[in-house]
């Protein structure tokens, strides 16, 4: 095999990269540079350094250590039996390109994963390789984020919880069946056992860590599901996140539009990816996050989302019985159950009415879209009426162009 | 008319000894003018130096008003002052969200803040080749007069490389030290293009997926007027312009099939999921087939199959009524909170642990959500009929003297029908030839009771049954 350069190995394992959605780098305790040996800060929020055409955040150098494979998941590129360029970076190369691009102010920190090569210990034990160089040999203080490899022991685990801002697993398939039919050498249990134990490991080190002001150990982790590459509904993987954010507190799950890949597998023929559906389900997601939804409220296993109205319009819609709510007299549950107001909208009406009798124009100030927002609401100038009870009153909503979908 | 002059467009101490005074004397802020006059402010600042009556703002004022000076909209002074004039009539203004002078001075902020945060991100240092120490140094135009106000974030994260931002506003300079300001420059003065920028370019390009083609999104997040100084940017007219022919090529290309030798492996890697291929003959097989068991519904959420744990041959058998958070978690039974109480229960009745088997009648964790919590269910009568399969196999590979039955649960799953456990308690029944049963509380049940005194009751009652069967099982004398 010709020895690839180090541009060609990094176009490869980039790209194999990007079917991962995460690239966060948010979640992190305060940390600065000042009085170490090298560089790196995290301030709590992250930084995106760029955007691709696709829209999407560009933060991390995010790169597989290697894109060899011994498994075969239809979804991945990956997969052993893809015909896909194959690459792989030394511990160093990664660890150099890391440094390089991070004083260039490019990236906040590093996001590696790899495909599994030789054993799932092996792999992790390469990739613990690499934090752990960065941290002790270069003193790095930016953001890392390392992939786990669930079949690999709870020693490597936790090794690379000591060096990493985040770890992740991809559970990849909502629906432990599909996982079976389409990735047949991954096993949902191991997935869940590696991430019940993350937990316990990051909830035991959350408070000696607090006490002490500085890391020890992974502040969160997070898992992706692919949207579209099986049978399931919108309402079984709302009911699959839920699940997950309460059983391993899961910082984040990401939602990825299942999207065509070079070369595909006859078991899942490439696609154009639901990007729509995708969107609806980030909009549940926060939700159950930010705005007190359960699952079963936004919507039931074995249902999908409407993709005509987002999630929180299609509930009032369904419940307009509870409307219209008095901006004045409503408690903060209620708003921020109303269409067109986001939490910050909510706090700043909730301070501003202890002052004043709100209007329309006032609403609009703090940021209230009033386009969804006017058919629930009364306010000091308007009351809806017999709007809120309209036939027609969804159709009101539906924009005639939706997302542009390609 | 006054004229109010600062020494430049981001001199807040000035701005604010001024108008302070001006307050003081009572000039309306619709008879000021603001203006920057560099050269001019040699002279005495006419009413600085001048004693002037204190007065308190809300403290919020003083740190939206040092942002808003930043902004670079030329009305922002005046705005500035107008708040602070009418503060004194209305302290409360500072609080309201919806007044139009406080929106107005908010989106000044935030478009400040805004402009700090995109020179964070899109800064770009280029390696000065000819310096002796490894330096670097950018060229920037940031849409708000926010420099200063953002290095020390660089000098905290770039702390031991010395660097130079160049904008033309200012430029501040890191020697690993400490931070120095001068003079703006112009676009002549950038540092010249850097190797890796290539590097940097392949990355761009390759974490691009064609197929979720989204540009509006992309100037939303990254607005054109910071594309001159992204080195990458060059790159995205070429990207938006192929990606619909890549997008769908890709879809439309045939998938293949996978080589003989791929699909013989992944037959081999395959697991085997069937858990009843044969009656379970040692205890580590219960283990493993309690994990892939299907038998009923809960283990679709849980995390995994706990089966039970202890010595080999433990005369003394322990059922509980199923994993809790930690256990499901951690795949051990009995080490949350109950487990806890139990394990000081056993010691405080002599029974020595090594001498006795944890499980419980149901082998996943049953749970409600309750927001991002999951509470403990109680498995109901099918779920433990279902799991009694791997409650039998331990028992009988185990052979325990004794079983004791912590619960209505565990009742039911070792006897197989309701066992009332406050009629039962503490007396001795026969399950078979060989083994004793006796029923006593669940250690949980204890922790819930609310009263004191009969919480310590029946703990006692607790720690006296453990007792009983440390004796029946012949291991505590």
């Amino acid at each position: 095999m010709a020895v690839l350069d180090l541009r060609r190995k990094l176009a490869i394992l980039s790209d194999a990269a990007k079917y991962d959605a995460s690239c966060a780098s948010s979640g992190a305790e305060k940390r600065n540079s000042i009085g170490g040996r090298g560089i790196g800060s995290t301030e709590g929020m992250g930084i995106c350094h760029a955007y691709a055409p696709d829209g999407r955040c560009i933060s991390l150098l995010k790169i597989l250590l290697t894109n060899f494979c011994i498994y075969d998941c239809a979804y991945c590129i990956n997969r052993v039996s893809s015909n896909t360029p194959r690459a792989r970076f030394s511990v160093k190369e990664v660890v150099d390109l890391t440094l390089s691009f991070y004083k260039r102010n490019y990236i906040e920190g590093l996001f590696l994963s790899s495909g599994v090569i030789r054993t799932g210990d092996y792999t992790m034990e390469e990739m613990v390789r690499v934090a752990k160089a960065l941290r002790l040999d270069h003193d790095f203080r930016g953001y890392i984020h390392l992939k786990l490899i669930p079949e690999a022991s709870p020693e490597l685990t936790a090794q690379a919880g000591l060096y990493a801002d985040r770890v992740s697993i991809n559970i990849e398939l909502p629906r432990d069946d599909s996982l079976k039919a389409l990735a047949p050498e991954k096993d949902p249990t191991d997935i869940k056992r590696a991430m019940g134990r993350m937990r316990l490991a990051i909830d035991e080190h959350a408070e000696p860590a607090r006490k002490a002001g500085r890391r020890t150990f992974a502040r969160g982790q997070s898992t992706q599901l692919i949207v579209g590459a099986d049978s399931a509904r919108d309402g079984d993987i709302l009911a699959r996140s839920a699940n997950l954010y309460g059983a391993y507190r899961l910082g984040r799950v990401f939602y990825s539009a299942f999207s065509p890949i070079p070369d595909s597998s006859q078991r899942l023929p490439s696609m154009r990816p639901p990007l729509l559906r995708e969107h609806r389900l980030y909009q549940a997601d926060w939700l159950m996050r930010f705005y007190g939804f359960t699952q079963p409220e936004i919507i039931a296993e074995g249902e999908d989302l409407d993709l005509a109205v987002d999630p929180k319009t299609s509930w009032a819609l369904r419940h307009r019985g509870r409307f219209p709510v008095d901006v004045h007299t409503a408690d903060k549950e209620m708003l921020l159950r109303v269409p067109g107001l986001g939490a910050k909208t909510v706090e700043r009406i909730l301070a501003a009415r202890r002052m004043t009798r709100l209007t329309l124009d006032d609403l609009k100030r703090v940021g209230a879209v009033l386009k969804r927002a006017k058919a629930f609401l009364i306010t000091a100038d308007w009351t809806p009426g017999a709007l809120v009870d309209q036939e027609s009153l969804k159709a009101r909503f539906v924009q005639p162009r939706q997302l542009s979908l390609f | 008319m006054r004229v109010a002059r600062l020494a430049s467009e981001i001199d807040f101490a000035g701005w604010r000894s001024a108008a302070r005074s001006l307050r003081a004397e009572g000039v309306e802020p619709r008879a000021v003018v603001w203006t920057v006059e560099r050269e001019l402010f040699d002279q005495e600042p006419a009413d600085a130096a001048r004693q002037t009556p204190g007065f308190t703002v809300p403290a919020a004022f003083v740190g939206l008003a040092e942002q808003v000076i930043l902004n670079r909209a030329p009305d922002r002074l005046a705005l500035l002052y107008r708040i602070l004039w009418r503060l004194e009539h209305e302290p409360r203004l500072i609080d309201n969200p919806a007044d139009p002078d406080m929106t107005r001075a908010r989106d000044m902020a935030k478009a400040v803040s805004r402009a700090a945060h995109k020179m964070k991100a899109f800064i770009r240092f280029r390696r000065l080749e000819d310096a002796k120490t490894e330096s670097y140094a950018a060229w920037f135009q940031p849409a708000h007069r926010v420099t200063e106000a953002v290095a020390p974030f660089f000098a905290r994260r770039f702390t031991n490389m010395d660097w130079t931002i160049l904008t033309p506003d200012a430029c501040v300079a890191w020697d690993r030290e400490r931070l120095t300001v001068s003079e703006g420059v112009d676009p002549a003065d950038a540092p010249s293009e850097d190797a890796q920028e290539d590097l940097w370019r392949t990355y761009y390009a390759s974490i691009f997926n064609p197929a979720r083609l989204n540009p509006k999104q992309m100037r939303q997040e990254m607005p054109k007027r910071y594309w001159r100084n992204l080195p990458e940017a060059a790159l995205i007219p070429h990207m938006i312009e192929t990606a619909q022919e890549r997008a769908s090529a890709m879809v439309a290309s045939t998938p293949r099939q996978p080589s003989e030798r791929v699909l013989k492996a992944a037959l081999r890697h395959a697991r085997d999921a069937s858990y009843e291929g044969a009656i379970p003959k040692r205890l580590s097989e219960v283990a493993a087939g309690v994990n892939l068991c299907r038998r009923c519904e809960l283990w679709r959420d849980a995390t995994q199959g706990v089966p039970g744990e202890g010595a080999e041959h433990a005369p003394l058998m322990f059922v509980g009524e199923q994993p809790g958070d930690q256990e499901d978690l951690s795949g051990h039974p009995f080490v949350g909170p109950a487990g806890r109480m139990f394990d000081k229960a056993l010691a405080e009745a002599g029974v020595p642990r090594d001498r006795t088997f944890v499980t419980n009648a149901v082998k996943h964790f049953k749970h409600e959500l309750r927001g991002k919590r999951r509470l403990h269910k109680t498995p109901d009568r099918g779920e433990v009929m279902s799991c009694r399969w791997w409650l039998d196999a331990e028992r009988r590979l185990l052979r325990p003297r004794v079983v004791v039955m912590l619960g209505a649960t565990a009742a039911l799953g070792v006897i197989g029908e309701p066992t009332p456990i406050a009629a039962n308690r503490g007396k001795p029944l026969r399950l078979s030839d060989r083994e004793q049963g006796l029923v006593t509380y669940h250690p949980s049940f204890l922790l819930r009771l609310p009263d004191e005194t009969k919480k310590a009751q029946a703990y006692a009652a607790f720690v006296a049954d453990l007792r009983q069967a440390g004796r029946l099982a012949g291991i505590v004398t």
